[in-house]
């Protein structure tokens, strides 16, 4: 059965060093991570930060703006086509402005879905934490198989955190 | 914990306690004013169910001048609007340091003035249900769709484009926050905060994507900011049969004009809140000197344009044109309406912001930005309605404007209305940027330079990002 353990640091050399510990100990990249109640300069616990595809999501979604805007400039123009001084039906320019708008707040909306996927949330089940995180404590989170269990606690009880929690 | 570390910097349980204090217990002047404003508020609305039932009647509007002081205070609060992004988005994609304790401040003005200035054209068309006819296709029978062509089309999808965006710019950026206060409560509040803060819990992939996401809806949405006005501006701009409002540069004057308004009205509102919550750790002067600079720059643009707007009307020696300018200019009461607008725009504010002694203190930066903001207002009020108030060749019914009470009092609703709001949102959520403020003390320390020490900010290096 696997269990998970929480290190509180109130300095952030300390959790460093329990983050290099785990390493060193042979526990595998993605079994162990770091909270923190702000961010802190990438790399400061020599943590690893998967890749993401953000950028992805703002394209897709100007695509989907812009093919959806087309469609519905050009059809309501058609569906009732009041000719003007004699010029075309379809007013290109002023299709443009509406266009522009839909294509933005399609990309917008999709980064937004996007954010929220790559930081994968919703989580439904948050797993081993600590309210003091928000307050200042750095915690160092580990999820191990029982034998491995002692091991982990004596890296980061010998990395200097004040308190550890085992779920 | 102590309130400060060995390298002077705010410790993160202080900052919690103190910027979560209107959120996590009540300031003893909050329901007094809750409840003044709750009564101007309903009065309002009262007010707004009798010109339903009596017609646009009770206003001053009749023709010529069917444009009045409703859709005058529309245009100033979408103007509002635009400190939010202008704040939030340019100052974040800048990395101004400055900006952390105003961004959110600022995006909950735009959102909220958003939504009030979304009610003016449902106030000012009179019979506000038939709102559904100009934007909705209602009758599938007959075929009749919206005219795309026209800007009061295109202006509800750019402002409902930027209240969407700006909504969802604030919730991303709250979401931080919300776990703060997930880990503060309890009982329904911790459940409310628990579902919003979804899962939060501050990994290095959710703070990349806090710091990555950020900038990426601040580029998004800056395009946006810039459609809106200039959007508000074609309502007028495409009319060739109004003197004075048939311009080609509205559209950049009226964003200069917004951001103006706007950042000031940012101004306003941190004066209020340093008094009202102390927050004097947070909201300190650096931050009013910083943004009284920037409004000196933004200002002295707006009144060029301001300038050219005059010069480009008069420079073609059209006689409704100059006729149209010489009554704006020379003409009682639109003289006097003219010079207070100078006054209080230009002329009055932004030689005072000159000195530092002015932008480092609180009250005179308050009262100065309440100056722009009463020129700003009047500034809209001179586009619209001298235009219209002129009489043309053919108009066989022709009266001067002049706002009935209601219309007045629809304007001071308005603020009582976004006043009201704010101090709704300020009792649910932080008003001030938590995570912002922790992330700057994390980058700031201080350092000696012979025998001076001086403090410094440290910046990441920006990586090349691998897709």
């Amino acid at each position: 059965m696997s269990k998970s353990i929480l290190g509180l640091f109130l300095d952030p050399n300390h959790a460093a060093d329990a983050m290099d510990g785990l390493k060193e100990s042979g526990f595998e990249r993605g079994t162990f991570d770091v909270l923190t109640g702000t961010p802190y300069p990438e790399g400061a616990f020599g943590e690893y930060v998967p890749q993401h595809r953000l950028f992805r999501f703002p394209a897709f979604g100007a695509i989907i703006g812009f093919t959806v805007s087309l469609f519905l400039t050009t059809a309501t123009q058609l569906a009732y086509p009041l000719v003007t001084g004699g010029k075309p039906i379809l007013s290109i320019f002023a299709m443009l402005i509406i266009m522009y708008e839909m294509t933005m707040l399609s990309a917008v909306i999709f980064s937004v879905i996007g954010i929220i996927f790559e930081s994968r949330l919703p989580n439904i089940k948050p797993g081993i934490y600590d309210p003091r995180i928000t307050e200042g404590y750095i915690g160092v989170v580990i999820t191990v198989e029982d034998e491995d269990l002692n091991k982990a606690q004596k890296v980061i009880e010998n990395s200097g955190s004040e308190e550890i929690k085992v779920v | 914990m102590q309130q400060r570390d060995n390298q002077n910097r705010l410790s993160q349980e202080y900052t919690n306690r103190v910027l979560l204090n209107g959120t996590l217990s009540t300031p003893r002047w909050w329901y007094p004013l809750v409840s003044v404003l709750l009564f101007f508020v309903v009065i309002g609305f009262i007010l707004f169910g009798i010109q339903i039932k009596y017609g646009l009647g009770v206003t001053g509007l009749n023709r010529p001048v069917y444009w009045g002081l409703y859709i005058t205070t529309f245009v100033f609060w979408v103007g509002i609007s635009h400190a939010g992004i202008m704040i939030s988005a340019i100052l974040r994609i800048t990395q101004a340091e400055w900006r952390r304790p105003v961004t959110r401040a600022a995006e909950i003005l735009t959102i909220f003035s958003l939504a009030t200035a979304l009610v003016f054209p449902l106030i000012h068309a009179g019979r506000t249900w038939r709102i559904v006819y100009w934007l909705i296709p209602y009758d599938a029978a007959r075929g009749i769709w919206p005219n795309i062509r026209s800007p009061l089309f295109m202006d509800p999808i750019a402002i409902s484009t930027y209240l969407t965006g700006s909504t969802l710019f604030l919730f991303v950026a709250l979401i931080p926050d919300l776990a703060v206060l997930r880990d503060r409560t309890t009982g329904f509040r911790k459940g409310f905060y628990t579902i919003l803060a979804l899962g939060w819990r501050g990994n290095p992939r959710q703070w990349k994507m806090q710091v990555v996401g950020g900038i990426l809806l601040s580029a998004l949405m800056l395009p946006i900011f810039v459609s809106v006005h200039s959007i508000v501006s074609w309502d007028f701009a495409v009319t060739p049969a109004v003197e004075g409002w048939h311009s080609t540069i509205f559209a950049p004057y009226f964003v200069i004009g917004a951001v103006h308004s706007g950042v000031s009205a940012v101004v306003t509102m941190m004066a209020l809140m340093r008094w009202g919550w102390g927050w004097n750790d947070f909201i300190r002067p650096e931050h009013f000197d910083a943004l009284a600079r920037l409004l000196t720059v933004v200002a002295t643009a707006w009144l060029g344009f301001t300038f050219l707007e005059l010069l480009f009307a008069l420079y073609g020696l059209d006689a409704p044109e100059i006729a149209l300018r010489e009554m704006q200019i020379f003409q009682y009461p639109w003289n006097l309406l003219f010079l207070t607008f100078l006054l209080t725009g230009y002329i009055l504010p932004v030689p005072m912001w000159l000195f530092k002694r002015v932008r480092t203190n609180i009250a005179l930066m308050f009262w100065s930005s309440i100056l722009v903001n009463i020129g700003m207002w009047l500034e809209r009020f001179l586009i619209i309605v001298p235009g219209l108030a002129r009489k043309s060749p053919f108009v066989f019914t022709w009266e001067a404007y002049s706002p009935s009470w209601f219309e007045w009092y629809v304007l001071f609703w308005s603020f009582c209305w976004v006043t009201l709001l704010m101090l709704l949102f300020s009792r649910v959520f932080p008003l001030v940027p938590l995570f912002e403020q922790k992330e700057s003390e994390v980058f700031s320390d201080s350092i000696k330079i012979g025998r001076a020490t001086v403090p410094t900010i440290f910046r990441e290096e920006e990586e090349e990002e691998e897709d």
